[in-house]
């Protein structure tokens, strides 16, 4: 997944020509992103803030994120668009995470059992989902936001309800209902970003998170080299020639959502052992815009993705949202973090859907 | 033969959705042993805050641009006039009317920036629309947390935070409460209780929906409506598709601002950072409980569906407390509600637009 090489470029080409060229390449508002990080860092750097804390701070949110982002690609590979229906694959993991917890189940087994049934179940909510889309071609994103929307809120009813009765989950008051955050202390806690962590000159390093991570990047980018991977990104590209050779467009949507929503489910779980708590109720129901942002923000577009943009992506978008608070709280009083990343985020996915499809 | 029975399963399908929702209220109104007159007392303020910003909604679905999710951009509009005004000191009608005038300016700005970006992202305005509405509270939050008492001056020290800058998380409104629905004073006893008739308030309502249907039989209302049909034969009869997109844009943003302004004159206080948020979902969703489309929906659609949603609002949490002994449960229900039915409007239309693209 090599980024497309231009043509040898003009011999006298000016100087000027080259940079534009080079911009033109990297995109403006990805420019002006890498300028803002670049401009939070320095002064931070400056201001002699506590650099390998805040550099630690980054790379643990970034492995902590990753998997969330890389969640989109099989989506975007598969001709579905900017995947907005994460919170579904979401629900699942979050599910996982719930039923071992009521089991008490901690550890290993129970981080293993959490994706385990978090990916079993998003498996057929996927297929679900990639049916119902190729139903409303055209409409993949909205149908796909509020169909996050409907499940979320729907879920919310679900927590209060369900029949769950370790009382370390759910509310003192009354012995039921699921409390809005679990703390996953004492069970399987950070247990991936404690798994080899080692020091470099001051930053740690969350090993077994960023494993994991790049463990899934590499199957990705390995299954789009299988030929079920090549399919998929085949009929993308040219669903009619796809058809002629005997490749149905329908049947690679499905399966691209499928594995869109499984790597979700498992993104949140890494998500939740790295953070060391559950957010149930509301919390996962904007969980999609910012992953998305980190995508478009490394490169990607609506119809095209590919694994350097996740990586890209997440470390300037993860790094400005860890950096933004503390260096812009010396400044400024109040969390200015918060604004940024709301214009940051949807900035981009605004500049995403309003760019001329090529 | 076969015309009459498309027609006919059209009509039920149309009017499914509003019946099964009034089952629903019905259902909740009989097992909460809700009073009826306790219901009407809370429509008549219901009904008066949300109908403008519902019928905001009208225009842009005439011509073909779908659900505007930017209408939190018009409620920012309003939501600004009406901070500037009690800034100003403005009083009463005065202090309602000078609101109203500003929020012209600004909504007629923001419709604008809002529909150029509609006509670059032709086809997925609703997303497009919702997640300018995302980006613009950002901006919002940049100028009114950040840039008020700092960068702008701002002499009013009881408006800001005790940092010095940045607007309260709430605004009182006292100077403008109530200045138009008390304009002519009808009060009524119901559940007891003296109620509050916005006699004046109701009568722009139904200007608005007259102007709606009046609108329709202008000229660009009739282009509208070609353009809603099939955006490119009319653009091949010589309509400016383009201008006209951003124009609907335009009015449905500015009625936005007034619908805000009416709602924030009604309630009192202005949520500084939230009250706008949720306008788009809640409007969207009560125009969509009437059986209204992504691609037809009319004024007395608009009506009874503030009627519905707003009664289901009412009553839900009060029958999730008779039901499950937890209001709690009831206001997750409502919640639902409005997002779920957004979601099947969703892919009802994009369901259809598929199959019809195919035939």
């Amino acid at each position: 997944m090599a980024e497309n090489t231009l043509p040898t470029a003009d011999a006298r080409q000016s100087p000027l020509a080259w940079a534009r060229e080079q911009v033109r390449e990297m995109g403006i508002p990805r420019l002006m992103i890498a300028l803002f990080l670049a401009l939070l860092l320095g002064t931070a750097w400056v201001t002699k803030m506590d650099m390998p804390s805040l550099i630690t701070d980054c790379v643990l949110r970034i492995a902590r994120n990753g998997v969330l982002v890389l969640a989109l690609l099989p989506a975007i590979q598969g001709g579905v668009g900017l995947n907005f229906g994460l919170p579904l694959g979401v629900i699942c993991g979050l599910l996982g995470c719930v039923i071992t917890l009521d089991l008490g189940i901690g550890g290993w087994g129970g981080l293993g059992l959490a994706a385990l049934i978090g990916a079993l179940l998003a498996a057929p909510v996927g297929m679900v989902y990639g049916w119902l889309l190729n139903r409303t071609r055209g409409q993949e994103m909205m149908v796909g936001t509020y169909l996050g929307f409907s499940i979320v809120s729907g879920m919310s009813i679900f927590w209060t309800i369900a029949p769950f009765h370790n009382p370390a989950l759910v509310w003192a008051i009354g012995g039921h209902g699921l409390r809005t955050t679990l703390t996953l202390g004492g069970t399987y806690d950070r247990l991936l970003d404690k798994l080899g962590a080692f020091p470099i000159a001051g930053v740690m390093i969350p090993t077994g998170t960023l494993l994991v991570f790049g463990g899934l990047c590499a199957l990705v980018g390995l299954f789009f080299r299988t030929r079920a991977g090549l399919t998929i990104s085949a009929a993308r590209s040219n669903p009619r020639f796809a058809r002629a050779a005997g490749i149905s467009d329908a049947r690679t949507r499905v399966q691209a959502t499928t594995f869109s929503t499984v790597l979700a489910a498992l993104g949140i779980v890494v998500f939740c052992q790295s953070f060391g708590f559950v957010q149930l109720y509301t919390a996962p129901l904007l969980m999609a815009f910012p992953a998305v942002a980190c995508l478009l923000i490394g490169g990607g577009s609506v119809n095209r993705a590919t694994l350097a943009h996740v990586l890209i992506g997440t470390v300037l978008f993860q790094s400005i949202l860890t950096v933004a608070l503390p260096v812009t709280s010396q400044v400024v009083q109040g969390d200015f973090s918060e604004t940024a990343r709301l214009i940051i985020q949807n900035g981009m996915i605004l500049y995403a859907l309003t760019r001329k499809e090529r | 033969m076969e015309k009459r029975r498309v027609t006919f399963r059209d009509r039920l399908a149309r009017s499914a959705v509003p019946l099964l929702f009034a089952l629903l209220c019905l259902f909740g109104i009989l097992v909460a042993h809700i009073n009826l007159e306790f219901l009407l007392r809370e429509m008549l303020a219901r009904v008066a805050r949300n109908g403008i910003l519902v019928m905001a909604l009208l225009i842009p679905i005439l011509a073909g641009l779908g659900l505007n999710f930017g209408i939190v951009l018009g409620a920012m509009a309003g939501q600004i006039a009406a901070i500037v005004a009690t800034y100003w000191g403005f009083k009463g009608i005065a202090g309602f009317g000078v609101a109203s005038a500003l929020a012209v300016p600004l909504a007629i700005a923001f419709g604008i920036g809002t529909g150029l970006l509609f006509n670059r992202a032709k086809g997925r305005e609703m997303v497009t629309g919702l997640i300018a509405g995302f980006f613009a509270n950002g901006l919002y939050q940049l100028v009114f947390l950040f840039a008020i008492g700092s960068l702008i001056p701002w002499h009013a020290a009881s408006m800001l935070l005790p940092q010095g800058f940045g607007l309260r998380n709430t605004i009182d409104l006292y100077n403008i409460q109530y200045a138009l629905d008390d304009l002519i004073k009808v009060h009524m006893t119901l559940d007891n209780q003296p109620v509050r008739v916005p006699v004046v308030t109701f009568g722009f309502i139904g200007l608005v929906c007259l102007f709606n249907i009046f609108f329709q039989r202008t000229r660009l209302g009739q282009e509208f409506r070609a353009m809603g049909q099939d955006p490119h034969v009319a653009a091949a009869s010589g309509i400016a598709v383009d201008r006209n997109r951003v124009i609907a844009t335009v009015m449905s943003t500015v009625f936005a601002a007034w619908g805000q302004l009416f709602f924030l004159q009604n309630v009192g206080t202005l949520n500084t950072y939230s009250s706008h948020e949720q306008v788009g979902m809640f409007s969207i969703a009560a125009l969509l409980v009437s059986g209204a489309t992504v691609t037809r929906a009319t004024v007395g659609q608009a009506l009874l569906g503030t009627i519905l949603f707003h009664t289901l609002f009412v009553v839900s949490p009060l029958a999730g407390r008779t039901l499950a002994g937890d209001a709690q449960i009831g206001e997750f229900f409502r919640v639902f509600v409005a997002y779920a039915v957004i979601t099947v409007a969703l892919v009802l239309h994009a369901w259809q637009q598929v199959r019809r693209s195919k035939e």
